[in-house]
């Protein structure tokens, strides 16, 4: 069956015999086609492992973080239910006012839903069963929005109970007959369902459990920008009138700034809610959890290099700020990882990782000597050892273990070390490594961070600590490294204890002060009162400079300085970039331009590059051609597409077809001096209406009726 | 920190102090600047400001270093497939204003360029190529460059365009070779020629001048367009890229030549003709395209395999991409459930999609009221047997029907189900602007780029738009069938608002012809008897789209046939031969 046809746009394709099918399961399609067959099915098992790994904790991180907003929308909703059955003058006047949640959620749109979803499952478990989300796509006008709410809160009950079914039914078949009649049948429905529940309520009837049968019904408005400002304001003044029959409690979900209210309701409408503001967590502070629990630890053995982390971070900050899609990055470049890199196999936990090792085959192991950080490692050992590495299989499984377990070790020091760091510089002024410990990760994985100017700026202001200031960030530094199982952190952790307690112990000893260095600075200082030309002056201050180098240090200063050293020293040991590790590759994945044509790619980029450079695509020694034009032998839609770049905002269609046809007869070889030269023949007309249809199709022209047989560019530009 | 001292400082120091440190700013980055600048108790204040602007301005560029950088990152890292590509600031620059000719400069750069070996007996080529640009940015300058360009250009002009840009003197009776596009607006028009009359003027000037070898040249040749000639004096001064922009975008209308299709001496074409003659001639480079096809083939168990995950894949880049979605139909789903979607098809709807979902993929009898109702069931469905995948095929979800927002959002609503595949194609180049956030994410779409340079053959053969040429004949050809099926009478009705049509077709103010004035012709020639008929018989007319009405500032109805004058000149002569 084709799937072209000129009456039909859809095809529908069923395989014919069912029981034959013999359905390819994910695995089958992992080692299709992907890199050392032998190795594809431990590596998808560990990449599954991994990413399901990685989207638990990622929902457990979620719930966690919007924790804090949803236990006070929580608090919201029960104190509103409560506050009904108090009958002082006050809680009256409130009762009027339908109760009203503000979410300012923040402009990532895309990671609403999972918020919405947990706080729908949130109350229905613990506040009320009737919570009902609507979108503003669904609810056009009002009589839809009435009918949403209808049927989901009444459908979310005909599926618990089975006698009202033909009551529901009945009601939400001809709900759009009167808006008005409608939202009486859920008060109707509303009492019989308390109803019901008081009575076969048997046990005790507390006050606590009285609160429990008048639950307030939620309606969840998704996003409230997009609602018609119309419907909205209708459905709440018509929800006021109900509101002493039903408990209605409004959650608005906004996205840019709680004064949308404003601008959407008239005072007249808003007047009827009693309105409190919430604000969710910023996305930012998001995905700065998101990477202190999932890239920053050494939990995950899958790492992203530099380049990657600066591609998903830049997709986040410039475009969506979605951390939903940032963990989608991160789930490709997994997923990409291990398809294609054989090695991948020992990507896991330690131990495993020690297994795997002793399982490698012959290809395997092939490919580990051709990994660029094995052979630098082979470059710098002994001669008798790089043939025994290099010939020796059993003593590469060997060497292999030690610098797997090595990696392992790496990884468990760099980020604690990491971390010590960035407490230390992240409060000095104007953060020469970054405010956020992300920025301090990309520039310790591009390079040595220690030869960047920025790392020496922020330790000599790092040595310019006050003392209290120093005695803080060690204190922390200390906590970060505290619970790290590995022996040479607790060394440092233990020389930083006896720095602190030195530092500490400074307050008791007495304070000298040197006041002959105050003499020779100042000495030459009074020289320059005197007329001096600029090379005294130069000489002076190098003077002036030298001296307060030789200044004696007080103390505390020395211990400062003992401290900063000692915290360089271990950056220079811990922080080298995974580049210089021994089997880097296994771990690390690097081909940002995949991710990054995957997620954020440029179609007109790609269009325009083929039309422009087709030798790039189609490798064919016609259509080589100097930077910048493009031969005369290239695709039809190219040279069409080059001469319009020459043109204005309109293109004279006969022009250009002669203009055409005289390249394409070039190109034909004919002679210029000839007759038939240019001469626009029927084949020649057919293909520039074939390619001026593509470009038309592309959307680079369009047809105008400005001027006959003219067609308008839609593009900007030339060349 | 150090024990601070006020001190006075003579003014040739601090001059002097400052100077050094602007030196030390260029040599070292503005937070190492910082250091010293705590450091020298001298000048100390102002070098401090200093230091914070340049930090200041550092962090900016370093942030955008960084971004582009990161976007950038296939500049510094090669390519799996080793393919270079152009930049984004060369695709998205600003309109420039055109030079009248430049099309057909451009057309003789590329039949002059290497892959045939074109040789031309005049003029030895000293610049390679002459890439356009650099002569636009010249242009400005002086004088007498532009005219040495001019010589190159002719020496270079193959015969034939060189004939025909002569020709014009001799054929100048008929039109200006150049003309405003928006010939609406009668001021503008006058305007328009007063310029070109000075324009004229001018360039006659040049070509007295006997220094300039190109006199045989017509004037109306190298006409600049217009406003740059008043605009630009002298001036020796560039002018920079936004003073371009606003100079392209200032006049409204654009200059191009009056010629017009019907100069061509071939006959025109119709669809059968286009397809026979495109069918006969082999297709060129199909190794290399065949080569391209096969490279992206390899991807496709990757493909099934994201699908699996949840992901969506859309198919973009130059070419067709029919056929590489057919091949991985049949190569990976031929045991799947599968629907095929041409977006490309006029007369695709949401509807169409979602009832092949539901009526024959899902087998549900029943009708829907909306399609949210529709979509609703079908994730119920997918929802009760995840064991059930459907995978989606839309070629061009781009396509002109499927554009609209509704459209768009059910389609990501179903591309959201976890056992609802998707695979689409995008062509448009500005095709992803139908997504916001919110829609991206629903679809979850990984891109990948696959350029195949096929013909859109399939894709543009319903629109006929652009085929102008052709289109007579189908209105040719409908009006004759139409007509046959009246009576004589109306046909003669019919025929003699043709007629008069055709009697006013150079007059550029006809509005139509007036019911009050038709009918008087009518009764004349014994077409009709009473008004009411002749209205029963427009009406008919009018049903069958022969003929349009419009409503004149006078408030009477004015008669027109919507067909242009060649075609119904034909369609006279077939009735007259009839």
């Amino acid at each position: 069956m084709s799937t072209s046809s000129v009456s039909k746009g859809c095809f529908v394709f069923k395989p014919s015999a069912k029981k034959k099918k013999t359905s390819l399961g994910l695995e089958d399609y992992f080692s299709q086609g992907c890199e050392g067959d032998e190795s594809s099915e431990a590596r998808f098992r560990l990449c599954h492992d991994l990413w399901d790994k990685i989207k638990a904790d990622t929902e457990v991180l979620q719930d966690e973080l919007n924790r804090k907003i949803l236990d006070s929308l929580l608090d919201f909703t029960r104190k509103c239910s409560s506050t009904r059955q108090h009958s002082d003058w006050a809680s009256q006047m409130r009762a009027s006012e339908i109760p009203t949640a503000a979410l300012v959620l923040g402009v990532n749109v895309p990671d609403h839903d999972m918020t919405f979803q947990s706080l729908s499952d949130l109350l229905q478990q613990s506040v009320t069963p009737h919570v009902v989300s609507v979108q503003a796509k669904e609810c056009g006008a009002l009589k839809h929005l009435m009918k949403r709410v209808l049927e989901k809160l009444m459908n979310t009950v005909v599926a618990v109970d089975d006698d009202e079914e033909e009551e529901a039914e009945q009601t939400s078949t001809p709900h759009h007959k009167s808006t008005h009649c409608s939202l009486s049948t859920l008060c109707d429905w509303y009492n019989s369902k308390t109803k019901k529940a008081h009575t076969p309520g048997k046990k005790r009837s507390s006050p606590a459990k009285d609160e429990q049968q008048q639950p307030p019904v939620v309606i969840i408005f998704k996003d409230l920008e997009a609602f018609n400002p119309r419907v909205l304001q209708d459905f709440i003044l018509i929800c006021s009138r109900y509101i002493e029959r039903v408990p209605l409690m409004f959650i608005f979900g906004i996205a840019t700034s709680p004064s949308t209210i404003q601008h959407m309701l008239p005072h007249s409408v808003s007047s009827l809610l009693c309105i409190e503001l919430f604000q969710s967590l910023s996305c930012t502070q998001h995905l700065a959890t998101v990477i202190d629990k999932m890239i920053l630890t050494h939990h995950f053995p899958f790492k992203l290099n530099g380049k990657v982390m600066q591609v998903l971070i830049s997709i986040f900050l410039y475009h969506d700020f979605s951390v939903r899609n940032f963990i989608k990055g991160v789930q490709l470049a997994l997923l990409e990882h291990f398809h294609s890199q054989p090695l991948s196999v020992l990507c896991c936990k330690k131990k495993q990782a020690l297994l795997n090792v002793t399982q490698l085959s012959q290809s395997d192991l092939e490919k580990i000597r051709q990994l660029p950080s094995f052979r630098s490692y082979v470059e710098t050992q002994e001669s008798e050892e790089q043939v025994n590495l290099l010939k020796n299989d059993t003593h590469l499984k060997e060497v292999c273990t030690k610098l797997l377990k090595d990696l392992h070790k790496y990884h468990k020091n760099y980020y604690p070390v990491l971390r010590c760091l960035h407490t230390l510089t992240s409060s000095l002024p104007r953060y020469p490594l970054g405010k956020q410990i992300r920025e301090l990760h990309l520039i310790c994985l591009e390079k040595n961070v220690w030869e960047n100017e920025d790392y020496q700026s922020a330790m000599k202001l790092l040595k310019m600590l006050a003392k209290d200031e120093l005695i803080t960030s060690l204190q922390r530094c200390i906590e970060i490294l505290q619970p790290v199982k590995s022996k040479r952190m607790r060394n440092a952790c233990v020389q930083l204890e006896d720095l602190l307690t030195k530092l500490k112990q400074l307050d008791t000893a007495p304070i000298e002060t040197v006041p002959s260095v105050e003499e020779s600075i100042t000495s030459p200082l009074k020289n320059l009162q005197k007329k001096t030309n600029l090379f005294q002056l130069q000489k002076t201050l190098l003077e002036m400079n030298e001296s307060r180098r030789a200044k004696k240090l007080s103390p505390f200063e020395i211990l400062r300085n003992e401290a900063i050293e000692f915290i360089d020293s271990l950056v220079k040991s811990h922080l080298s970039p995974p580049e210089c590790q021994t089997l880097n590759e296994v771990c690390y994945y690097g081909s940002s331009g995949s991710v990054r044509r995957h997620l954020n790619a440029t179609p007109r980029t790609s269009i325009q590059a083929a039309l422009s450079s087709p030798y790039y695509f189609l490798q064919n020694d016609s259509l080589k051609s100097e930077d910048g034009t493009v031969s005369n032998a290239a695709p039809d839609i190219c040279i069409a597409y080059k001469l319009h770049l020459e043109c204005g905002r309109l293109i004279n269609l006969y022009d250009w077809l002669e203009a055409y046809s005289i390249v394409v007869s070039a190109a034909e070889g004919v002679d210029p001096e000839s007759d038939s030269y240019g001469k626009v023949d029927e084949v020649k007309h057919a293909r520039f209406i074939r390619a001026v249809s593509e470009l038309e199709f592309l959307g680079f022209i369009k047809s105008t009726k400005q001027k006959t047989d003219h067609v308008a560019r839609l593009t900007w530009g030339g060349c | 920190m150090s024990v601070l001292e006020v001190k006075f400082v003579g003014d040739g120091d601090v001059v002097e102090h400052i100077v050094d440190k602007q030196e030390a700013v260029q040599s070292s980055t503005g937070s190492v600047q910082r250091m010293v600048a705590f450091k020298s108790p001298a000048g100390r204040r102002g070098a401090r400001v200093d230091a914070e602007q340049e930090g200041c301005d550092d962090e900016h560029v370093l942030d955008e270093q960084n971004y582009i950088q990161a976007l950038g990152t296939y500049h510094t890292e090669e390519d799996e497939e080793g393919l270079s590509r152009v930049a984004g600031a060369s695709i998205f620059t600003f309109q420039k204003n055109k030079r009248a000719h430049s099309m057909a400069q451009t057309a003789s750069e590329l039949a002059r360029t290497p892959g045939k070996s074109v040789t031309f007996s005049a003029a030895p080529i000293a610049e390679p190529s002459t890439p356009t640009r650099t002569g636009r940015n010249q242009r400005g300058e002086s004088r007498t460059p532009q005219k040495n360009k001019k010589v190159r250009f002719v020496s270079t002009t193959p015969h034939r365009l060189r004939k025909r840009l002569t020709t014009p003197s001799l054929r100048s009776d008929s039109d200006s070779e150049l003309s405003p596009s928006d010939s609406g607006e009668e001021e503008e028009d006058e305007d328009g020629m007063e310029e070109e009359q000075k324009l004229k003027k001018e360039e006659k000037e040049n070509i007295k001048n006997p220094r300039t070898p190109c006199k045989g040249l017509s004037a109306a040749l190298y006409k600049t367009p217009a406003k740059k000639s008043k605009n630009t004096p002298e001036s020796l001064d560039q002018p920079t890229l936004i003073e371009e922009y606003f100079e392209a975008h200032s006049s409204s209308k654009v200059l191009t030549s009056d010629r017009t299709l019907e100069r061509l001496h071939t006959p025109k074409l119709d669809r059968e003709t286009l397809v026979r003659l495109l069918e006969g001639k082999l297709p060129c480079y199909s190794q290399e395209i065949q080569q391209l096809h096969n490279r992206h083939r390899k991807h496709f168990s990757k493909w099934m395999l994201q699908l699996q995950l949840g992901f969506s894949v859309l198919v973009y880049g130059l070419g067709s991409k029919k056929a590489l979605l057919e091949d991985f139909r049949a190569s990976h789903l031929s045991e799947e459930i599968h629907i095929v979607v041409n977006g490309f098809f006029p007369s695709i709807t949401l509807k169409s999609i979602l009832n092949a979902l539901t009526c024959e993929a899902l087998e549900y009898q029943g009708s829907f009221r909306t399609p949210s109702d529709q979509i609703q069931y079908v994730s119920q469905t997918l929802k009760e047997s995840p064991d059930l995948h459907v995978y989606l095929l839309i070629h061009n979800i781009d396509g002109a029907m499927l554009r609209g927002e509704k459209t768009q959002s059910a389609l990501g609503q179903l591309a959201s189900l976890p056992n609802l595949h998707l695979v689409a194609t995008i062509d448009h180049i500005q095709g992803p602007l139908v997504w916001d956030q919110f829609k991206q994410s629903q679809f979850n779409w990984l891109w990948w780029e696959c350029v195949t340079f096929q013909h859109y053959t399939e894709e543009t053969s319903y629109e006929n738009s652009l085929l102008v040429q052709q289109t007579g004949a189908l209105a040719l050809s409908s009006l004759t069938h139409v007509l046959r099926s009246l009576t004589s009478n109306a046909r003669g009705i019919f025929k003699l608002l043709v007629k008069f049509q055709l009697e006013n077709k150079d007059n550029p103010s006809y509005a139509g012809l007036s019911f009050q004035d038709f009918y008087q012709r009518c009764r004349e020639a014994f077409l009709v008897n009473s008004d009411l008929t002749l209205r029963t018989q427009l009406t008919e007319f009018r049903d069958h789209k022969l003929i349009r009405t419009r409503k004149g500032a006078d408030g009477v109805e004015y008669l027109i046939v919507p067909v242009d004058s060649n075609t119904l000149m034909d369609f006279l002569e077939n009735e007259e031969g009839d």
